[in-house]
C-alpha cells in the first residue's frame, strides 16, 4: 500500500525523486569539494614537525638552521624544500613545485613512491626531477622527457629531466607535485643573481622519534632562534596544513553552508510534497479510522511513505557521485588534485536523505493521525 | 420483544458551533432501534441525519445523552477502545464508497481483517466468500476505477461484512448510483438483513431506497418524526 501510493502520482513523486537526487548528489559533491580542501591535513603524519619563519611563509630561514634542529634531542632527521612558483607553458597549467633535499625528503616523506630505478636516477641527476602520477598524466610527461619551467619568485628558464613518476603510498596523498634538487636551484640562484638570495629556505621538515614528545621538541627549536634575526615558528604537520587551509577557511564555510542550504530547500520541497499528498488523503485516513485503524497506523503509512521516497533518492544519489565526482574530478583534477568521494560521503548523504524522510513526514502524519472522522469523511462530499 | 435493542439513544443532544453561534443539530433524540431491524432514516438536507448516524456508528461524540449500542455506551468509551469496537461491531457504507483506489477490490474487502489475527489463508477465504456474496468473484483484483459505481459499491458492501458486525450503517449508500445499480445495491442490503440478521440504518434522500426498509424514521429540526405505518420497531419518545 505504502509502495503503492508512493507512486501514485507518477509525474509529482518522480519530480520529487529527481529533486532529491539531485540535491544529495550535490550535497555529496560539495562534500568532496570541502574534503579535498583538507586532503592535505589527512595526509599529514603525527611525527612530522614543519619549522618556518615565524612571520610568514613569504620569509625564508637561512639553511645553517640545519644542522641546529637536526641536533635538538628528539629529531630523527630534517630535510628542506622551498616553494618554487614555476609555470609549465602557460600561466594555467598549474601544480605546486618544490626544491627539496631529495635524499632526505624520500625519507622523510615515504609516501612518495619511485621504483629503486628511478630514485637512484633521480638522486643521481643534478637536473633530475620527478612528478606524481596525477600530473604526469594531465600533461603527458614521460620519463626522460625535458621539462622547462618559466620561474617566478626566480626569474629565468629552469630545465628539469624528468626521472621518475611517483605514485601514493596511500589514498590521501598529494599525486600532483613536482620535485627536484634544491642544490640546483641554490646554484643557480648563485649564479644569476648573486649571493644574497641564496642558501634560503622555505621550510625545514623533521622527523621525530616519539610523536608524543612533538611539542617539547618544536619549543626547543624555536627556543634556539628566539631574539634572532629570523625567529621560528614550529608545529606538527597538521596543524601547518590546518594553518594552509585556515587562510580559505571563510570559502570552506561557505561551502558547508551551501551544501546544508540545498538539504535545507529539498526538504522544503519534500515536506510540500507530503502535506499535499497527506491533504488529498483526507477522505481515506478518515476511512481507515472509521474501520478501526488507529491514528500510529495512519502516522506510519505517511512515515514509511516519506521514508520509500527518501531513502530511494537517497540510493540513488549515492550510486550516482562516484561517477559524477570522478567525471567531476577529471574535469578540476589540475587545480583539486585529490578530489575523490570519502568514505564518510556516502553516510551523510544518506543521512540527510533519512532527515529529510523523517521531519517531511513528521507534520503531515500529525495531522492525519489528528484528523477528525466525521470532518474527514466529508472532505469527499 | 424481549431482547436488548441493537440502538437506544436517550437524550441526545448535538450542537455545532459557527462562530459564536450554536446551532443545534440534534435536540433530545431518544427511541431504540431492535436487532435484526432494516430503518430507513429521511428528512430533509441539513436534519442531522448524518449527524445522528455517526453517533451510532461511534465516528462522532455526542454533547449530552446516551448512545448505547450492542451494548455498549459509546459515550463513555475513550477514542482507542472505540476504534477497536467500531472495528468489530460496525460495517460502513458510504454514499462515494471510500475505496482506496491504490488497493485492489480483494485487499479492499481484506482491510478491517488487518485489524485481527486471523491468519492469511483463513482471511482469504473470507474474502473471497464476501465478494462471492456480492457477485463480484471475477473482479477481486480490479483496481477500484476499473470497476462502475454499482460495483464499487458492492464492493464496499462486502467490506462492511467482512467482520460479521452485527451493525451496518449506511449514509445515503445509493446517492450517487443510476437506478439499477441502486436497485442491486438495496436488493443486496435485504439481504444482509433477511439472511444474515445484521441491524442496518440507511440515511436516504430516496423514497424507492427506503421502501426496501422496514421502517422509515425522519428527522425534521432536530427531532424525530416516525412513520405512523409503522410504529412496531420504532418507539420514539418525548415527541410532540
Ligand atoms: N463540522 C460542522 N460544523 C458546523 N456545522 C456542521 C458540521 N457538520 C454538520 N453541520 C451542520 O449540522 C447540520 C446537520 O448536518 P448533517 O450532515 O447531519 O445533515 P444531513 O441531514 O445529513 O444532511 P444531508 O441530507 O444534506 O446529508 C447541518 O446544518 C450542517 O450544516
Ligand atoms: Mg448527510
Amino acid at each position: 500500500m505504502v509502495w503503492r501510493n508512493a507512486w501514485r502520482h507518477k509525474l509529482r513523486s518522480a519530480l520529487t525523486l529527481l529533486g532529491l537526487v539531485v540535491a544529495l548528489l550535490a550535497f555529496g559533491l560539495l562534500l568532496t569539494v570541502v574534503d579535498a580542501w583538507y586532503q592535505g591535513v589527512n595526509a599529514s603524519s603525527d611525527k612530522r614537525l614543519v619549522t618556518r619563519h615565524k612571520v610568514s611563509l613569504v620569509f625564508t630561514l637561512p639553511q645553517n638552521y640545519l644542522g641546529k634542529i637536526r641536533a635538538v634531542d628528539g629529531v630523527r632527521l630534517t630535510t628542506y624544500e622551498n616553494w618554487f612558483g614555476g609555470i609549465y607553458k602557460e600561466p594555467k597549467n598549474f601544480f605546486p613545485q618544490f626544491a627539496v633535499d631529495a635524499r632526505t625528503y624520500l625519507q622523510v616523506y615515504p609516501e612518495f613512491r619511485l621504483t629503486d630505478a628511478e630514485r637512484d636516477a633521480f638522486l643521481r641527476d643534478r637536473k633530475g626531477a620527478i612528478v606524481g602520477r596525477r600530473t604526469a598524466e594531465n600533461y603527458g610527461l614521460k620519463v626522460g622527457d625535458n621539462i622547462t619551467l618559466k620561474g617566478t619568485i626566480f626569474p629565468g628558464e629552469w630545465n628539469f629531466v624528468l626521472r621518475g613518476i611517483y605514485s601514493g603510498g596511500r589514498e590521501s596523498t598529494d599525486e600532483s607535485l613536482f620535485f627536484f634538487h634544491w642544490e640546483y636551484l641554490d646554484e643557480t640562484v648563485r649564479q644569476r643573481y648573486g649571493g644574497r638570495r641564496t642558501a634560503q629556505i622555505g621550510l625545514f621538515v623533521s622527523e621525530v622519534e616519539d610523536a608524543d614528545d612533538i611539542a617539547r621538541i618544536a619549543q626547543t627549536i624555536d627556543a634556539q632562534f628566539a631574539n634572532s634575526h629570523a625567529e621560528t615558528r614550529s608545529e606538527t604537520e597538521k596543524s601547518f596544513q590546518l594553518g594552509f587551509v585556515a587562510m580559505s577557511e571563510a570559502l570552506v564555510a561557505a561551502i558547508r553552508a551551501v551544501s546544508y542550504l540545498v538539504i535545507l530547500i529539498i526538504l522544503a520541497v519534500m515536506a510540500n510534497t507530503m502535506a499535499m499528498t497527506a491533504r488529498e488523503r483526507r477522505a481515506e485516513y478518515a476511512t481507515l479510522r472509521a474501520l478501526g485503524f488507529a491514528p500510529p497506523f495512519l502516522a506510519a503509512l505517511i512515515f514509511a511513505e516519506s521514508l520509500l521516497l527518501a531513502l530511494a533518492g537517497g540510493v540513488l544519489a549515492v550510486v550516482l557521485t562516484y561517477p559524477v565526482a570522478a567525471f567531476f574530478g577529471a574535469a578540476v583534477s589540475k587545480f583539486i588534485p585529490h578530489f575523490v568521494v570519502g568514505p564518510q560521503t556516502p553516510l551523510l548523504q544518506m543521512a540527510a536523505a533519512l532527515a529529510v524522510g523523517l521531519l517531511a513526514a513528521f507534520i503531515p502524519a500529525w495531522r492525519a493521525a489528528r484528523v477528525n472522522i466525521v470532518s474527514g469523511l466529508r472532505a469527499v462530499a | 420483544m424481549s431482547e436488548a435493542p441493537a440502538v437506544r439513544l436517550v437524550e441526545v443532544h448535538k450542537a455545532y458551533r459557527r462562530g459564536a453561534q450554536r446551532v443545534p443539530v440534534l435536540a433530545g433524540i431518544t427511541f431504540d432501534i431492535a436487532a435484526g431491524e432494516f430503518l430507513a432514516l429521511m428528512g430533509p438536507s441539513g436534519s442531522g441525519k448524518s449527524t445522528l448516524l455517526n453517533l451510532i456508528a461511534g465516528i462522532d461524540q455526542a454533547d449530552s445523552g446516551d448512545v448505547i449500542v450492542a451494548g455498549e455506551n459509546l459515550a463513555r468509551l475513550p477514542e482507542r477502545l472505540l476504534a477497536d469496537w467500531r472495528a468489530t461491531h460496525v460495517g460502513f457504507i458510504f454514499q462515494f464508497y471510500n475505496l482506496m483506489p491504490v488497493l485492489t477490490a480483494y485487499e479492499n474487502v481484506q482491510l478491517p481483517l488487518l485489524l485481527t489475527d486471523l491468519p492469511r489463508r483463513e482471511r482469504r477465504a473470507h474474502v473471497e466468500h464476501a465478494l462471492s456474496l456480492v457477485g463480484l468473484a471475477d473482479r477481486m483484483s480490479h483496481y477500484p476505477n476499473e470497476l462502475s459505481g454499482g460495483q464499487q459499491q458492492r464492493v464496499a458492501i462486502a467490506r462492511a461484512l467482512i467482520t460479521d458486525p452485527p451493525l451496518i450503517v449506511a449514509d445515503e449508500p445509493t446517492g450517487d448510483l443510476d437506478r439499477e445499480s441502486a436497485a442491486d445495491v438495496l436488493h443486496m442490503m435485504q439481504a444482509l438483513n433477511r439472511e444474515l440478521g445484521k441491524t442496518i440504518i440507511m440515511v436516504t434522500h430516496d423514497q424507492r431506497a427506503a421502501d426496501h426498509a422496514h421502517s422509515i424514521m425522519r428527522l425534521d429540526k432536530g427531532v424525530l418524526w416516525s412513520n405512523p405505518d409503522d410504529a412496531a420497531a420504532v418507539q420514539p419518545a418525548g415527541q410532540g
